[in-house]
Formats: C-alpha cells, sequence, structure tokens
C-alpha cells in the first residue's frame, strides 16, 4: 500500500466536511460555550489555585494558600473559600467585626482578593499568598538547586578527569557563558565580579522558559511570562549596573566627551537623554523576555484552542483539525524551545555589554 | 436626539479594538521586513566567504531576536488595548 499517506490525510480532510451541515442546528442549552480567549488568559495568567484537569465536570484542582494583611494583622485561609464567586466570612482582628473577602470579576482589582467594606466598596489588602507562580517558582528553583548541587559535586569528586554525564552538559553551557557573553563583553580585571550574576540569570531564566512549556503538572506555569518576574530581574541587572558604576560611566552619562557644550549647558539636553536611556534600558530587558515567552505560548494554546471551537460544530470536524492543529503546534514548541535559548542568551549578553560598558577601564 | 447621536459615535470601544489588531499586523509586516532583510544578507556573506559561516549565523540569529522583540513591543500595547 504505497499510497496509505494519501489515503490517510484524505479522510481526514474529508472529516473536516463534516462541519457544513451543522450550521443550521440550534444551540444546545445545556453545554457551555468554549470561550477561546477567557481559557488561553486562564492558561497564561496568574491565579489563587493550580487548576489541573477537569474530570467529567469536576475540576480537579490544588487550592493554594492565600495570606493578606489587613491593618497589621495577618489572615491565611485556602483559597478554596473564594472559588467561583464566594465569599470568605471571617472575624476582624482588631475591632471583632465581620470582614469579608473575596475575588471580583470585574472592575480594577479583577482576579484578585479585595475586602468587601459594609458600604460595598472594595479595599486592596497587602496580598503576599503562594499563588501558582510563585509555587512554581519555589518548584523551579529547588530544581536549579538540585542540578547545580550534583554538578559541584562531581567536579569536586572527579577533579581532573574529563567530566561525564550532567556535568558535561552544565559545562558546555557555564563555559558558553563565561567566554563567549562575559569575557567578550567585559575586560579582564572585572569579570569574576559580575560572572555569578550572569551565568545565575542565564540559567534561571533558561530553565524557567523550558519548564513553561511542559503542560504537566508540577511544571507548565508562565513564570518568565509574567511582567513581575521579568521586572525583577531588569532589577537586578539596573541595580548592579549603576551601583558598581565606576566614575567613567558616571561622566559618560553626565559629561558625555565629544559632544559640544551648548547640548549640556543652559540646557542638559545630553544628560537627559543618556539618563533616559539608562532607564529605557532595563525596561526594555524586561519586556523583551515577557513579550517573546507570552506571545509564545499564546500561539500554541490558540493551535490547541481552535480544535475545540471546530469541534463545537462537529465532533468528526473536530477529529479532522486536531491532526492539523497538532502538527502546527509542535512545529510551534519547536520554535518555542530555540526562542527559550535565544532569550536568555540575550538577556545575559545585553546584562554583560551593560556591565562592560559601566566597567570600562581607560587604556 | 443629537445627545444620543453624540453617545452613540464617541463610544469608541469597537473602534479600539479595531485599530488594536490593524495595528498588530502592521507590527508583523514590519518584523517580517526585517528579519528577511537579515537573513538575505547572512545567506549572501555566508556565500561569499564559507569560513566564517558559524559566526554569521550565530550574528543573525541575534539580530533576529532583537527585531522579534520590537514588534513583540507592538503586539504587548495591542494586548493591552483589546482586552483593557
Amino acid at each position: 500500500m504505497k499510497n496509505w499517506k494519501y489515503i490517510v490525510s484524505l479522510s481526514f480532510l474529508i472529516c473536516l466536511i463534516f462541519t457544513l451541515p451543522n450550521f443550521a442546528k440550534a444551540e444546545d442549552e445545556q453545554k457551555e460555550k468554549f470561550n477561546a480567549g477567557e481559557v488561553i488568559l486562564e492558561h497564561i495568567l496568574d491565579s489563587y489555585e493550580w487548576h489541573i484537569f477537569t474530570w467529567k465536570g469536576h475540576e480537579v484542582s490544588i487550592y493554594l494558600p492565600c495570606i493578606v494583611f489587613n491593618e497589621g494583622k495577618c489572615y491565611t485561609f485556602s483559597s478554596r473559600n473564594l472559588h467561583e464567586n464566594e465569599f470568605y466570612k471571617t472575624v476582624n482582628k482588631t475591632n471583632s467585626e465581620e470582614l469579608v473577602f473575596t475575588i471580583p470579576h470585574e472592575g480594577d482589582y479583577k482576579g484578585k482578593i479585595v475586602i468587601v467594606n459594609a458600604d460595598g466598596t472594595q479595599k486592596r489588602p497587602f496580598d503576599i499568598s503562594i499563588t501558582k507562580n510563585v509555587l512554581a517558582l519555589f518548584i523551579s528553583c529547588a530544581l536549579i538547586i538540585i542540578l547545580f548541587y550534583l554538578v559541584t559535586k562531581a567536579y569536586q569528586k572527579r577533579g581532573e578527569k574529563a567530566p561525564k554525564g550532567l556535568q558535561s552538559l552544565f559545562e558546555m553551557l557555564i563555559v558558553y557563558v563565561r567566554d563567549d557573553i562575559a569575557r567578550k563583553a567585559i575586560n579582564e580585571k572585572s569579570v569574576d565580579k559580575y560572572l555569578p550574576y550572569l551565568i545565575t540569570v542565564f540559567f534561571f531564566i533558561f530553565i524557567n522558559n523550558l519548564l513553561g512549556l511542559i503542560p504537566i503538572f508540577p511544571f507548565g506555569a508562565n513564570i518568565t511570562g509574567n511582567i513581575a518576574t521579568t521586572a525583577t530581574l531588569a532589577l537586578f541587572t539596573f541595580f548592579i549596573t549603576n551601583l558598581f558604576g565606576n566614575k567613567e560611566y558616571y561622566k559618560d552619562i553626565f559629561n558625555t566627551p565629544g559632544v559640544p557644550w551648548f547640548l549640556k549647558y543652559p540646557l542638559p539636553l545630553m544628560p537627559l537623554i543618556e539618563t533616559v536611556g539608562c532607564f529605557t534600558k532595563p525596561f526594555v530587558l524586561a519586556v523583551r523576555l515577557f513579550a517573546n515567552i507570552t506571545a509564545g505560548h499564546i500561539v500554541v494554546l490558540g493551535f490547541i484552542s481552535s480544535i475545540f471551537i471546530v469541534a463545537q460544530i462537529s465532533v468528526a470536524g473536530g477529529v479532522g483539525m486536531s491532526v492539523f492543529s497538532l502538527i502546527l503546534a509542535i512545529f510551534v514548541d519547536c520554535i518555542e524551545l530555540l526562542v527559550a535559548y535565544i532569550q536568555a542568551y540575550v538577556f545575559t549578553l545585553l546584562s554583560a555589554l551593560y556591565f562592560g560598558m559601566a566597567s570600562k577601564e581607560e587604556k | 436626539m443629537l445627545q444620543e447621536v453624540a453617545r452613540a459615535a464617541t463610544d469608541l470601544a469597537p473602534l479600539a479594538k479595531l485599530g488594536a489588531a490593524l495595528a498588530a499586523s502592521i507590527a508583523t509586516i514590519g518584523a517580517a521586513m526585517g528579519i528577511s532583510k537579515i537573513g538575505s544578507s547572512a545567506l549572501e556573506s555566508m556565500a561569499r566567504q564559507p569560513e566564517a559561516a558559524g559566526n554569521i549565523q550565530t550574528s543573525m540569529i541575534l539580530a533576529a531576536a532583537f527585531v522579534e522583540g520590537v514588534s513583540l513591543f507592538a503586539v504587548v500595547v495591542c494586548l493591552l488595548v483589546a482586552v483593557g
């Protein structure tokens, strides 16, 4: 049967034709309509519970603890109390009145815990709950610590012998960061100061990007696609650049050599431009990582959602669609693997370049 | 009567979503043009000097990542407009 490939693809195409007759059917009242936008946002955004799967209409999820502070007193409770529109009523520890917590579905505080006052207004308390991203960060950091502990133990045991196994994989990447990123961008005298941070940030971003692509629990939370995580990493780079910059660096900002005097006095145009540049560089680092990772997740989720959208019209159409959607989703997932490495590389390279500019030696 | 027409004319939320969708596609056109220029010049220089192919390939991927990053800023802004 030489032509079996043609027969199989033709039969899946015929399955797609089954979508046509069903446009005249009336809407099913009992089944819930599949809202693709909502499903995609649910997988991208942070939440107070970790939804694993839905078994026969019954949701299986892990309800994470909520830790909030109100007027100096700490309240901890499981997010099961707030699941699906419910209110959690407890006693206010300062004045022994009723305190109502809820998660609103619209407004400024959509999706976050608020306190509902007696007159209906909402107040956002100081919230340090363990959300899905926080738990995923704990898991991925534990994984990174275990991996690096094994690598250092291997170096201690094997001494000068050739590396083996996990050690050789990590040695390849660490030597790449040290030689091709750090030593090329920063001058010889100050490389070792910045190297631990560069290696940490490279592996943190790379491993978290990769773990975000695995759909199975305990991985699969969108950590590096959260603007808070990427902004924190960019803030680290910003602080390290500016706290350890030498006098040359600050002279280049406030008194740029080679620029005519009328751009610096009476109107300090050049220092202003340089200072704004100093702030936009880390901001751009944060947004680049966030946008790349989130966009990749949205594309893969969109392909998978398209199966369900077509399956709503007809089940046979869904079967046909799933073949093409899965092929495209696998292709985009391979691109996402490349993007995971490239984004870690670009973040580390740009951080190294900024450190190099901040610690330039006068020849 | 005039107030009703004015109120309907200033309800610009659907127009905002249309603007967001159009802007995202224009940003994609910009990114595609930039990355194709990078790719074509990289291929040309690799054909001229095959020994430097490794270096050129690394620089090409790096430059493509930067150009793609810029287009993703536009996508982020469009997403903010479309859902907010």
